[in-house]
């Protein structure tokens, strides 16, 4: 199971923060040439993003590139950073499973013969992208996760962006519920305002009571607000610790049936308490451990 | 021969008086008394209020050779300084030494002075701008003294620093020598590092351009030391002495590295009812003020007091009660100047109360935490804040060699690397504050424990720290940035850099150029 | 052998970063190197070396460049050099982008 708890983006023209991404303990940094860059620099960041995926250490973050949308420079884009081996490219703007097939096609071109498979993340930013969501999350096996980008979507329904969030709903609903059908990750739009800490713990915690399973970030800062909510509670732990022992203790006695405090333990909730202890083990957050 | 942390000190150097190797943060115990200034005697109907410098220069009278000292209170809008050395130059005066609590970019004059020989020697705790770059390029032919603002204290309680007379740039004045920070246009709040000058000086001259009536309230200096008041027209700029709001630092690096000093702090345990600390006024310190805040608001701690260069942001936590004092040897900006003269709780003191190593108590002493800056460290902790990475002086300790030597944990906060340079060095190019009394670094990939302090290094790892070995910390900005090659020095001895207790603990030589 | 044709930049003058000119040289000047930096006295050497490896690698023979650095990484100087030649014209080799 990869970890995207958090998805932080670091401006594709900036040496700085490029060589210092990976110290803030994100799951992922995205190199972002898209948005952060200016037209003019397009080419420049190019260069840079390339020799900073080829030289610099992001420690246990998943490097991901945002590249330029299908209809500007992501051709040339995918030639020139895929063959550098990020993990994973962030697709802008993606409408419908035939811009996935196109940008898998182009990967397949740039990746070297010995190289990990570039993974895909799908970013669906318009109305159309949320219509065709299930499609996209299936259209190709690289495809390992939905994020939501609802600054440009709510644009696109002619509707304001509110710090409630109430106009993206719907887009948040389906992203999940698509993303969930196809077995890939959902990953939630970023909450814009940085000093707004109350605000971004609220809109977190709302994100996974939903059902995502992590969130864009646009500022260092929000990183560990966002892990805290991700990470399970301890009450997660020790319920899905319960779970499994109970789960054992009936296999043990031959039982088919397994019951905790009075309820039966089925198969989904088996799953649920499985992940939570494969998290909670991965993030060093079990009993006994550091 | 070479001092206790390592590096090789002349036996002597032509104009600095018998040089004690450092031996040790705490190893001297000096024996000796006080210096005693001048006696003096005023009969009712005197008048201490003269017209000009020029007058108080022939009163006095000032003469060839004297130490004229000064404080830096009004920062880089300083306008006393200038003032007084232009009238000696003005007078004929020669061979004059300079004791100036810290020099800044304004005080560039000072470089003609001394090419005219009006100024032969500068004593002082910190310096940057043009007259740093001139000493690191051989201004003087006699090294500078650069001193912690407690071993200033020190240096003028114990005679080492002796001062002929004392301006005193003074924001506010009565006519019969009573002085305070807080009022008139220049206006800079504590007045702290003046009061050794003011105690042990053989003349104090107060400068001002604003009058108040006697008695002057309240008294930050009093008349019984001051011998002169000279009226002028202005004493500074006060755009250059307080700064608007002191804003926390945006760059995420910067805040990354305050929050893992925050949690540093907490896993020491010391945030706690009674908590002391400080912490400067720039960059990722005032960050971790922030950040140890919040942590005292969850917990509820109420501190003790909080000391060194007062912000807003102090001035704040004292308002909300998170602490109960203010302990303000220098005052940063208009919040500052506001508090200490309306709060009993805010606290006016002087160099000695701060960090004077030899009287009977000073105020770093009852430090829980302090947070430092550094240029460079060593791998053994031993941290340069005098030269930069030209190897021209572009500091001094100020308060850092004393605020470390006190406090029970010290906390440097640094990025591992400064664009592309490393933090952590071999040997730093100047030691300014020894290794003995730095106990953690901070930096934004990993934190690093002083050996000394192996009770520190066993809380920070039970809290989840990221604790490195130094030489780890080192590797990986090497790894990152390549190894830097060593700067290169001339011979000359340009600066000798005293420790608060007034051994030598490096010099400075000179650069090229 | 790669050439340029005209005067590029790439780069910027923030701390970290490294500001690239490139300009054509004459033929035979080889490669003129005019640098400014705030760790001069550290990466000097090192920068030029850089400068120097990029050139060769993409073959280029004569060519003045001037590089006003703010103490970036070997990898953001080999970036903004990249970004200049090809702002001035030439024509890179794959492996190196």
């Amino acid at each position: 199971m990869d970890l995207r708890r958090s998805m932080l983006f670091i401006p594709g023209n900036n040496p700085g923060m490029l060589q210092n991404g990976g110290v803030f303990g994100a799951d992922s940094v995205i190199l972002d040439l898209e948005d952060a860059v200016a037209p003019m620099e397009k080419d420049a960041a190019r260069f840079l993003v390339a020799q900073a995926l080829r030289t610099v250490d992001y420690g246990s973050s998943e490097t991901v590139v945002r590249i330029n949308p299908l209809d500007t420079f992501a051709a040339v884009d995918i030639k020139a950073i895929v063959p550098c081996c990020p993990d994973a490219i962030l697709v802008p703007k993606v409408e419908s499973a035939a811009d996935i097939h196109q940008v898998a096609a182009m990967i397949a071109a740039a990746e070297k013969p010995d190289q990990t498979p570039v993974k895909i993340i799908a970013l669906l930013e318009t109305p159309c992208g949320i219509v065709e969501a299930y499609q996209i999350a299936k259209a190709d096996p690289r495809v390992v996760a939905l994020a939501l980008g609802a600054e440009d979507y709510t644009a696109g329904l002619g509707a304001m962006r509110t710090k409630e969030g109430t106009e993206i709903f719907t887009a948040r609903t389906i992203v999940i519920n698509a993303a969930a059908a196809a077995n890939v990750q959902s990953i939630d739009t970023p909450y814009t305002d940085a000093n707004d800490e109350e605000g971004l713990l609220a809109d977190t915690q709302l994100a996974k009571r939903l059902g995502f399973k992590g969130k864009l970030s646009i500022n260092p800062r929000q990183i560990d607000v966002i892990h805290t909510v991700f990470n399970p509670s301890l009450n997660d732990i020790d319920w899905a610790q319960q779970v499994i022992h109970a789960i054992r203790k009936a296999e043990a006695e031959g039982s088919g049936v397994a019951s905790l405090n009075g309820k039966m333990v089925d198969l989904p909730i088996v799953n649920r308490a499985e992940r939570i202890l494969h998290l909670a083990e991965l993030l060093g957050l079990m009993g006994g451990e550091k | 021969m070479k001092n206790a942390i390592g590096r090789e000190i002349p036996e002597a150097i032509s104009g600095i008086a018998a040089i004690k190797p450092f031996s040790g943060a705490f190893a001297i115990v000096p024996e000796m008394t006080r210096q005693a200034p001048k006696v003096k005697t005023i009969k009712p109907a005197d008048r201490k209020l003269v017209d000009s410098l020029v007058e108080v220069f022939k009163k006095i009278p000032v003469t060839d050779g004297m130490t004229l000292s000064f404080h830096h209170h009004f920062r880089n809008g300083d306008g006393v300084v200038n003032m007084v050395l232009a009238t000696a130059a003005q007078l004929g005066l020669k061979n004059l030494t300079v004791a100036l609590s810290s020099v800044f970019p304004v005080h560039a004059p000072i470089i003609e002075h001394v090419k005219n020989g009006v100024v032969t020697g500068l004593d002082t705790n910190y310096m940057s701008g043009p007259v740093a770059q001139a000493v690191s390029k051989g201004l003087f032919s006699k090294p500078v003294v650069l001193r912690t603002h407690g071993g200033r204290g020190r240096a003028i309680e114990c005679g080492q620093l002796k001062i002929d007379v004392a301006f005193i740039a003074a924001p506010a004045a009565d006519e019969y020598g009573n002085l305070n920070g807080v009022e008139g246009p220049a206006a800079c709040g504590s007045l702290g590092y003046a009061f050794p000058d003011a105690q042990y000086a053989d003349y104090v001259v107060a400068v001002t351009d604003y009058l108040g009536e006697y008695p002057l309230s309240p008294i930050s200096i009093s008349q019984t030391r001051v011998d002169y008041v000279v009226k002028v027209e202005c004493v500074g700029d006060p755009k250059g002495i307080v700064s608007g709001t002191t804003r926390i630092t945006k760059d995420p690096v910067g805040l990354k590295i305050a929050e893992t000093a925050a949690k540093v702090i907490q896993a020491t345990g010391l945030i706690k009812n009674g908590f002391a600390f400080q912490t400067g006024a720039g960059g990722a310190s005032l960050a971790t003020a922030a950040f140890v805040r919040k942590m005292m608001e969850k917990d509820s701690v109420v501190g003790s007091f909080a000391l060194g260069g007062i912000t807003g942001y102090m001035v704040d936590m004292l308002e909300s009660g998170l602490f109960k004092k203010l302990i303000d040897v220098q005052g940063f900006d208009l919040e500052a100047i506001r508090s200490l003269a309306t709060n009993p709780n805010h606290l006016e003191v002087g160099a000695d109360f701060y960090a004077s190593p030899f009287n009977a108590g000073c105020a770093v002493n009852q430090l829980d935490v302090v947070i430092l800056g550094a240029t460079e460290m060593d791998t053994d902790f031993n941290v340069n804040v005098v030269t930069g990475s030209d190897g021209v002086i572009m500091g001094g300790s100020g308060g850092h060699a004393d605020a470390a030597a006190g406090a029970k944990v010290t906390i440097i906060v640094a990025n591992l690397l400064r664009g592309r340079l490393p933090i952590i060095v071999d040997k730093v190019l100047t030691a300014t504050t020894p290794g003995e009394t730095i106990d953690v670094l901070v930096t934004e990939r990993g934190v690093a424990v002083n050996p000394l302090r192996a009770d520190l290094k066993e809380k920070f790892l039970a809290a989840g720290l990221p604790v490195k070995d130094i030489q780890e910390l080192k590797q990986l900005a090497e790894k990152i940035a390549g190894a830097p090659k060593a700067v290169k020095t001339g011979e000359k001895i340009v600066a000798v850099v005293e420790y608060r207790d007034g051994t030598i603990i490096d010099v400075v030589r000179q650069v090229e150029g | 052998m790669a050439s340029i044709t005209k005067t590029a930049q790439a780069g910027t003058l923030e701390s970290s970063d490294v500001m690239i000119t490139v300009a054509p040289g004459n033929q035979g000047s080889g490669i003129v190197i005019e640098l400014e930096s705030i760790v001069l006295a550290q990466y000097g050497e090192d920068i030029k070396i850089i400068l120097e490896k990029t050139m060769k690698e993409q073959g280029v023979t004569d060519i003045y460049i001037k590089a006003v650095d703010r103490g970036a990484l070997d990898c953001t100087i080999c970036a903004r050099t990249l970004a200049a030649l090809s702002r001035a014209g030439a024509v890179l080799k794959e492996a190196i982008i």
